[in-house]
Order: structure tokens, then C-alpha cells, then sequence
């Protein structure tokens, strides 16, 4: 029974961080075929902004909403200064994110040097039978699945969500209504930068802030946006489910490089069978 | 209309007799500057010519080919730790730098089959090959313990092998190369491996392969099976690396996890965008630019190289879309046109 | 007549969201045809040259080449078969030479030097010997036109299907273009799309009508112009009619 506890938590976790660094990278990629390669950096930046205002004395929690504003503003700044030149050049986005993540790698260190800083995880531990777990690891579930949430309230319930649908449906079309498609692409692209800067604030506790820490996620993110497929939510749950199945049971029982190999390995041969992911052949959704 | 202005031939183009007289005269240059250069110049230059062929691996696949691979330290790594822990294990180089060609072209095969014939979208290739050599060099750093050993060789994790055996000669296996012979070796490999994909680009394949990227609809319309043509180009890419990969260890009588960061990948992309993806010159004038850069900015200590890296391929990205070296010739066209030099407009 | 159908659809149907295209479409062609498609704007016809070509994958219903089912065969393989489609964007290899061009089309098929044979002889049938190393992409929009036409002949196809080969063209380029299209014929099966009326009279002997999707009519060339429902159809577009 507590084996199944242990897995059953396994997974969710697993699920929890897929879903946590990616669903920014899935919102931008769904609405505007951009693959920011910089998403790692957005997740450190996230992180250490997080672990800079706590130690100077801001409540974490209030620190984490912070980091996601932050990061945000950030993200606007990026697609003024970069993303709005390249659109409908898919590769180069992808290229110039990609010098951005470098740039922002090699700026964090020169700053806080290479060393990684940290902040102490809220809330103590728990047991299941033998095994301990950290109330925190509960946390981080919990918002996951609120960001889930709040982003689906968001795209079905608001107005801001009804024109980012029509834009992403159809932007000539939304065009032609007298929306202002590049002030909605700024606003996604801002959108989902916050998202992941939140998530990197989350992730601080557990893992610190290291110029670094990116590249550490980036490649399960890509993986799982990529599976997911075009549409943001459905996708990106879908593709957390399955992968962090894969994930939470393999690096359980291996360890979490064999976890992240056995996730590409089965990405490939799912882009084989679905080469526009698992939402690929659906029309309509987010 | 740039290329000619800088006398450089299209692809598929067969290459001029004075292209010939260049090469000749190229190589013959390359193959003196052991007689005035000191080891330590040398070495550094060895090191350039290997990663030319990275280079080189790349800029066919994405100029020629249209796949713009992130991936292919993938390929360099997988040859240089197929080099040493062969070579280490057996004791003969020879065979060892050819398997570390073949068996990424293996990889590369069963790769590139299920993303090619899936028909995966551009922007997810770029992004799988990348994601496939992030996870490679985790995979090699997790390998510090005791138990992972092929046949006699530990694979160290972080630290590498570091006893990476240079090359002997094929029939006698205790004259290893000295540094000036493995400059000769990297110089010849990178001239060979120029040549021959120059040389391929003129052939039914090459020709083809160049169609697809053009108009990849329309090959297939006229019934080009597009998917083998894009496998067997990301194949021979893969071998190409892999020999890179190989020499590189060869080189430094190192291989290491980094071969396949992110770092790494990124610098084989800025060399292609410095160098212009249009020609193969291109790109190898890219490398040795970038690199010695690279390499001056370690010695000066000026903090992170990788910030300026970043720096240089938003730059390139946002402003120089051609490359330097066409961009120049951009830029010259249109003084040439302004100072009224060319009455001849656009005629052949 | 004699009922050698080298290519057959059967209920073909084609849905973009909600939109039928093509709404059960069941055509036959006879070997040796020369066949003019007409219909108004958005009826169908390109989506319809596609679906034969394997550009675009039908949602429902059969496509026969010579008695076989090749409904969800690739596009290369079609092209194989023997059918080669010029599209209504003009579709060729801009940064490649004329020369090229063609090359690529004719190596498609024939050995090397059979397919340099077949390059001059289409270079000379389409008078586009001057241009051999000019890249079409530099060229006018009639000539792109003739260079994939010659590309789509050069492959020696059993049938080929033009989709408006003569828009943007000169009355001119128009009636060389009708010429080229009589002369291929000769050897292939011909399908034209065209919206030019005094240009299929110049070419045609029978006419299939699209509307909305379906097929309206298919008669002789007199026999349209009579036809009452086919007016209707082109109402307000008399001009062309
Ligand atoms: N890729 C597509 N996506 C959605 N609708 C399409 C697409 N292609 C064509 N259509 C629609 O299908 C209908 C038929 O178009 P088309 O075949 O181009 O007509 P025609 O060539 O007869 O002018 C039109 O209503 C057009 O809007
Ligand atoms: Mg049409």
C-alpha cells in the first residue's frame, strides 16, 4: 500500500515539475510557433530573483508572485527587442533565443558568480510508512495544477483569453476585426515568460539558483512541448501525464538520467507515429 | 547575386578551374605552416582545422540540405568517445577512427529515420537534435561509477578519458603521431572532407538534395522520394562529426562530456552564422574566426566567453542574416552599384 | 466511345474544419483526353488537382490510376505513376537555373544521359535556350510559367493536370501556351483548369463544370455554352463566358 502511495506520488510529482517548466514554453509555442530556447534561462531568472528578494527579507510566498511579475516584464522587454523582428522566421526566433540563453547564462555569472545560491524549502516533512516526503513536494503540485487552472480560466473565461484564441486561430482574420494581433503576441509572450519565471521561484527551494540550472530542465520541457503539440493546455497535460509517468516509475527505479533518456526515446518514436504531437490532429482548443 | 560579386559559385555549380588553382594553392599554404610556426601555435591551429570539419558537418547539412541540425556535437561526442574507448581497448588507431565515423552514422541513421520519414516540422528537428545531445552528455556524465566500464576503459563521467590515445601509422602501431603530423592529418581530413562534399554537391544526389531545399513540394511532385535524400544528407553529416569527434581526441588526447554541451553546440551554430550557411568556404573561415576569438577572450580573462557567444549570434541573427562573408559581399555589390562601376545590371 | 478510363474518383470528399471543398466528386477520364475544368472562384478545382496529386489527403472516397487504388499513396509516388501537376502558385526552383529546373525533372525518370537529351529538347520545343543559366526566380512571370510547364512535360507524364497555366499571360504567350498544350497532348492525358473561355474553346472537346464543390455539368464544349444552369452559375461573369 505504501508502494503504491510512494509511486502514485512519484508520478505526481514527476507530473507537477513537466507541467511547471513547461506550460510558459507551450502557451508562447501554441500561440505564436515560437520555441523560446531561452526557457531554461527564464526559469533560472525566476530562481534567483526568488532567492534574491527572500534574502533580503521578502515572505516567500509573496516572493514567488514577484519572480513571475519580474520575469514577465522581462519576457515583454524580450519580444520588443527580439521576438517581434523574427516573426515568421521560425528558426531564426529559435536562434536568436538561442543566443539570448547564452547571453543570459554568461551575464547571471559574471554578476552572482558561478556558485549556486539557495533558499531554505518552507515546511517540514511527512511519512508514508517508511518513506519521508517533503510538504513542500505537496506545494509544488498544488501550483501546478493552480497554474493549470488559472490559465485555462484565463484563455476560456476573460475577454484578454477570447482574443488570444481568435488570434491564435486565425491572426489575419483577427487582424481584419481591428485586433491588435502584436500588442496580443506581447502580451502572451509576456504571459508565459511569468508563468515560467513563477515556476523557476518555485523550483528555487528545491534545486537553488545556479547560471546553470536551465540546461538542466530545458531538455524535458522541449520534450514535453514538442509531444504536447500545438495546443497549450491539452498538450501540455497530455504530454506531462504520459512523460511523467515515464519519468516518476524509470527514475524511481534507475535514476533520473535513465528517466529523461526513456522519455526521449519514446518522444521520438511517438513523433514518428504523430509528427505534429499528441494534439497535433485536433483542429480546435487550447 | 552576393556570392558572384565575391566570384563564389552557387551550389551544384561545377567549380571553375582557377576554384581548383585556389584549392592547390590553399592547401599548399596550410601544408608549409608547420615549418614557421612554433608546437604551441600549432596545436592551437590543429585545433581549429578538427573543428572546421564540425563545422563543415553543419553548414552541408543546413545550407545544402535545408535541416538545420542543433545537434551535431551529438555526432562529434559519439565519435570521439567511440575513438578512445576503442582504441584504448584494443591498442590499433586505425580501425577505432573508423568505427567512430560508422557508428555515428549508425545513430545518425536510426535517428534520422524517425524524424525524417515522420515528417517532423522544421522548428522540432532543430529542437529534438538538440534535446538528443543534451541528454547524450547527461547521460556520460552519470557514468563516474566503477561499473560503467566498456570492455577494459572507464567512462569517468565529468572527467573524461583523458588518456585518449594518439594516432599511429596502420601497419606500426608504436609510431604514434607527434603534434606536427597530427596538424597534417586535421589539415588533409578537413581538405578531403571539403573537397568530397564540394564534389558530392555536383552529383545526381548532391543536385537533388539541393532541390529539396529549394522546393521540397515540388521534388516530391516529380517524384523524388525527398525523405531518403534528407536521411542519407543527415547521415553523411553524422559521419562527418563523428570524424571530427574522433580527430578532436585525437588532437588533445582528451574526450570529455562537454563535447556535447550546450556550449558546444551553439558555438558549431555561430561558426556556420558567422561563416554564411551558402558556402562550405564559408563556414571553416567562420570556425577558425570564432574560435581564435574564443580562445583570446579565455587568455584575457574578460569574464564569460559565453555572454559575447550570445551576443554575437543574436547580432548575426537580427542583423547579418547572410553572414559576414556574404554580407560583405552585400554590402560591396551595392557600393559597386552606387559608384556606378557595374553597367551590366543583372545579366548572366 | 471507348471506356479506357486511365483515371477514376469515386465519391471523393474533402473537409477543411467545416468546410466542404469537395463534396463527392466522382470523375472519370478517359485515355488521350484533353479535358478543361472550369468553375468559379473557390469551387474546388485546385483542391481537387491536389487531393489527385497526394498534396492534399481526401477525407473520404477512392482515387484509381489505370484500375488501381492509389488514394493513399505518397506524393513521390504518384509522381512515379506517370502524374504531374502544375499548381495554380507557380511552382518551380526559384534559385536554381532553367537549366536545373528542368535537369532535376527530367532525371526524375530517365537515365543520365536520356534525361540531358530530354533538357535540349524541351529547352527547344519551349524556345527557352537563351535562358538556360538565367535562375527563374529572375525571371517574368509567363516564362516561370513555361519552365514549370516544360518541367511538368519533361518528366513524360501519362497525365497531366494545369492548374490556370496561362494567368498573368499575354493573349500572346496565351495562344503559344494553347499550342504547347495540343502539341503534349499527343502523347499524355490532359486535364487543364481555366477560367479563360475563348482559350478553351481553342482546346477543348469536353468540359466538366464545378460548383460548390461538386461536379454540375459535363458535356461538350457547345453544349455548356448552352446550358442554362452553368449560365446561372457564371452570372455576372458573362464578360468571360
Ligand atoms: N488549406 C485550406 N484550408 C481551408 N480552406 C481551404 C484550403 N484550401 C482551400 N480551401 C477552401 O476550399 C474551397 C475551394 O478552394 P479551391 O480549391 O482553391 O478553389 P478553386 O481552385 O476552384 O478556386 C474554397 O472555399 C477555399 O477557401
Ligand atoms: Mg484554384
Amino acid at each position: 500500500m505504501d508502494e503504491v502511495a510512494i509511486y502514485a506520488f512519484q508520478i505526481g510529482f514527476a507530473f507537477a515539475i513537466l507541467i511547471l517548466i513547461s506550460l510558459g514554453l507551450a502557451v508562447i509555442f501554441g500561440m505564436m510557433r515560437v520555441i523560446n530556447l531561452a526557457q531554461g534561462e527564464f526559469l533560472m531568472l525566476g530562481a534567483y530573483f526568488c532567492t534574491l528578494i527572500t534574502q533580503s527579507g521578502v515572505n516567500l510566498w509573496l516572493a514567488f508572485l514577484l519572480s513571475g511579475l519580474a520575469v514577465g516584464v522581462f519576457g515583454i522587454i524580450v519580444e520588443v527587442v527580439i521576438i517581434r523582428w523574427l516573426y515568421g522566421r521560425i528558426l531564426d526566433t529559435l536562434l536568436a533565443t538561442w543566443g539570448l540563453s547564452l547571453f543570459l547564462v554568461g551575464g547571471v555569472t559574471t554578476l552572482f558568480g558561478p556558485q549556486s545560491e539557495s533558499v531554505a524549502a518552507p515546511l517540514g516533512r511527512f511519512s508514508v510508512g517508511v518513506y519521508g516526503i517533503s510538504q513542500y513536494s505537496l506545494v509544488v503540485i498544488a501550483v501546478a495544477l493552480a497554474l493549470l487552472a488559472g490559465t485555462y480560466a484565463l484563455w476560456r473565461y476573460t475577454r484578454f483569453g477570447l482574443v488570444v484564441r481568435g488570434t491564435m486561430q486565425n491572426p489575419t482574420m483577427a487582424a481584419g476585426l481591428g485586433i491588435r494581433t502584436w500588442l496580443v503576441y506581447m502580451l502572451t509572450f509576456g504571459f508565459g515568460s511569468a508563468l515560467t519565471g513563477l515556476a523557476g521561484a518555485v523550483l528555487a527551494p528545491i534545486v537553488g539558483a545556479a547560471p546553470p540550472m536551465g540546461v538542466f530542465f530545458i531538455g524535458k520541457a522541449f520534450i514535453t512541448v514538442i509531444a504536447g503539440g500545438q495546443m497549450p493546455l491539452l498538450g501540455t497535460i497530455s504530454a506531462s501525464g504520459l512523460f511523467g509517468t515515464i519519468d516518476g516509475v524509470v527514475s524511481y527505479i534507475s535514476s533520473s538520467v535513465v528517466g529523461e533518456m526513456g522519455m526521449l526515446f519514446v518522444a521520438i518514436i511517438l513523433l514518428r507515429l504523430l509528427p505534429l504531437g499528441i494534439t497535433g490532429r485536433l483542429k480546435r482548443g487550447i | 547575386m552576393a556570392l558572384r560579386v565575391l566570384g563564389l559559385t552557387a551550389p551544384s555549380k561545377k567549380p571553375q578551374p582557377w576554384w581548383w588553382g585556389v584549392v592547390a594553392l590553399l592547401a599548399l599554404f596550410v601544408f608549409t605552416i608547420p615549418l614557421y610556426l612554433d608546437v604551441a601555435e600549432l596545436y592551437s591551429i590543429s585545433n581549429f582545422l578538427v573543428l572546421a570539419i564540425l563545422a563543415l558537418s553543419m553548414s552541408f547539412l543546413w545550407g545544402y540540405g535545408g535541416m538545420l541540425s542543433f545537434g551535431q556535437t551529438a555526432f562529434f561526442g559519439l565519435g570521439g568517445y567511440t575513438y578512445a574507448v576503442l582504441a584504448l581497448n584494443t591498442g590499433e588507431t586505425t580501425s577505432a577512427l573508423l568505427i567512430a565515423v560508422l557508428l555515428p552514422m549508425i545513430f545518425a541513421a536510426i535517428l534520422g529515420y524517425f524524424m525524417i520519414y515522420g515528417r517532423i516540422s522544421d522548428i522540432y528537428f532543430s529542437v529534438i537534435t538538440l534535446v538528443v545531445t543534451l541528454i547524450l552528455e547527461k547521460g556520460i556524465r552519470a557514468t563516474s561509477g566503477d561499473q560503467y566500464v566498456i570492455g577494459s576503459v572507464r567512462l569517468n563521467g565529468q572527467n573524461g578519458i583523458p588518456t585518449t590515445p594518439s594516432l599511429q601509422l596502420p601497419w606500426d602501431a608504436k609510431a604514434q603521431l607527434d603534434i606536427a603530423d597530427v596538424f597534417y592529418v586535421a589539415a588533409g581530413l578537413l581538405f578531403v572532407t571539403y573537397i568530397g562534399l564540394r564534389l558530392l554537391l555536383l552529383t545526381r544526389f548532391g543536385r537533388i538534395l539541393v532541390s529539396i531545399k529549394e522546393n521540397e513540394r515540388r521534388s516530391e511532385l516529380l517524384g523524388y522520394d525527398t525523405r531518403r535524400y534528407k536521411w542519407l544528407a543527415f547521415v553523411i553529416a553524422g559521419g562527418i562529426a563523428g570524424l571530427a569527434g574522433a580527430m578532436w581526441g585525437i588532437w588533445g588526447n582528451f574526450v570529455g562530456p562537454n563535447m556535447f554541451n550546450l556550449n558546444q553546440a551553439a558555438q558549431v551554430v555561430i561558426w556556420v552564422i558567422v561563416g554564411g550557411k551558402s558556402t562550405l568556404i564559408g563556414p571553416i573561415g567562420g570556425t577558425v574566426a570564432v574560435q581564435y576569438l574564443t580562445d583570446w577572450l579565455g587568455t584575457q580573462g574578460v569574464g564569460q566567453v559565453s555572454l559575447i557567444l550570445g551576443i554575437i549570434l543574436m547580432v548575426m541573427v537580427l542583423l547579418f542574416q547572410q553572414g559576414l562573408l556574404p554580407s560583405a559581399g552585400i554590402i560591396a555589390a551595392f557600393a559597386k552599384d552606387r559608384l556606378g562601376l557595374t553597367r551590366r545590371g543583372r545579366a548572366s | 466511345m471507348s471506356e479506357d478510363v486511365v483515371l477514376e474518383t469515386r465519391d471523393l470528399e474533402k473537409r477543411f474544419g467545416g468546410v466542404r471543398a469537395i463534396a463527392g466528386v466522382s470523375f472519370k477520364l478517359r485515355r488521350g483526353e484533353l479535358r478543361c475544368l472550369i468553375g468559379p472562384n473557390g469551387a474546388g478545382k485546385s483542391t481537387f488537382f491536389k487531393m489527385l496529386t497526394a498534396q492534399l489527403r481526401p477525407t473520404a472516397g477512392q482515387i484509381l490510376f489505370e484500375g488501381a487504388d492509389i488514394t493513399k499513396l505518397h506524393a513521390h509516388q504518384i509522381g512515379r505513376l506517370g502524374i504531374g501537376i502544375k499548381n495554380q502558385v507557380p511552382d518551380v526552383y526559384d534559385g536554381l537555373t532553367v537549366h536545373e529546373n528542368l535537369w532535376l525533372a527530367a532525371s526524375a525518370e530517365a537515365k543520365p544521359t536520356a534525361a540531358r537529351a530530354k533538357v535540349d529538347e524541351v529547352m527547344a520545343r519551349l524556345e527557352l535556350g537563351p535562358l538556360a543559366e538565367r535562375l527563374v526566380g529572375e525571371l517574368a512571370h509567363g516564362q516561370r510559367q513555361w519552365v514549370e510547364f516544360g518541367m511538368v512535360t519533361a518528366r513524360e507524364p501519362k497525365i497531366i493536370l494545369l492548374d490556370e497555366p496561362t494567368a498573368g499571360m499575354s493573349v500572346e504567350e496565351t495562344n503559344r501556351t494553347a499550342q504547347l498544350i495540343l502539341e503534349a497532348n499527343k502523347s499524355a492525358t490532359i486535364v487543364v483548369v481555366e477560367h479563360d473561355m475563348q482559350f478553351i474553346r481553342q482546346i477543348a472537346r469536353y468540359v466538366t463544370v464545378f460548383h460548390q464543390g461538386a461536379i454540375l455539368a459535363e458535356d461538350t464544349m457547345a453544349n455548356i455554352q448552352a446550358n442554362q444552369t452553368v449560365k446561372d452559375v457564371y452570372l455576372g461573369k458573362s464578360g468571360s463566358a
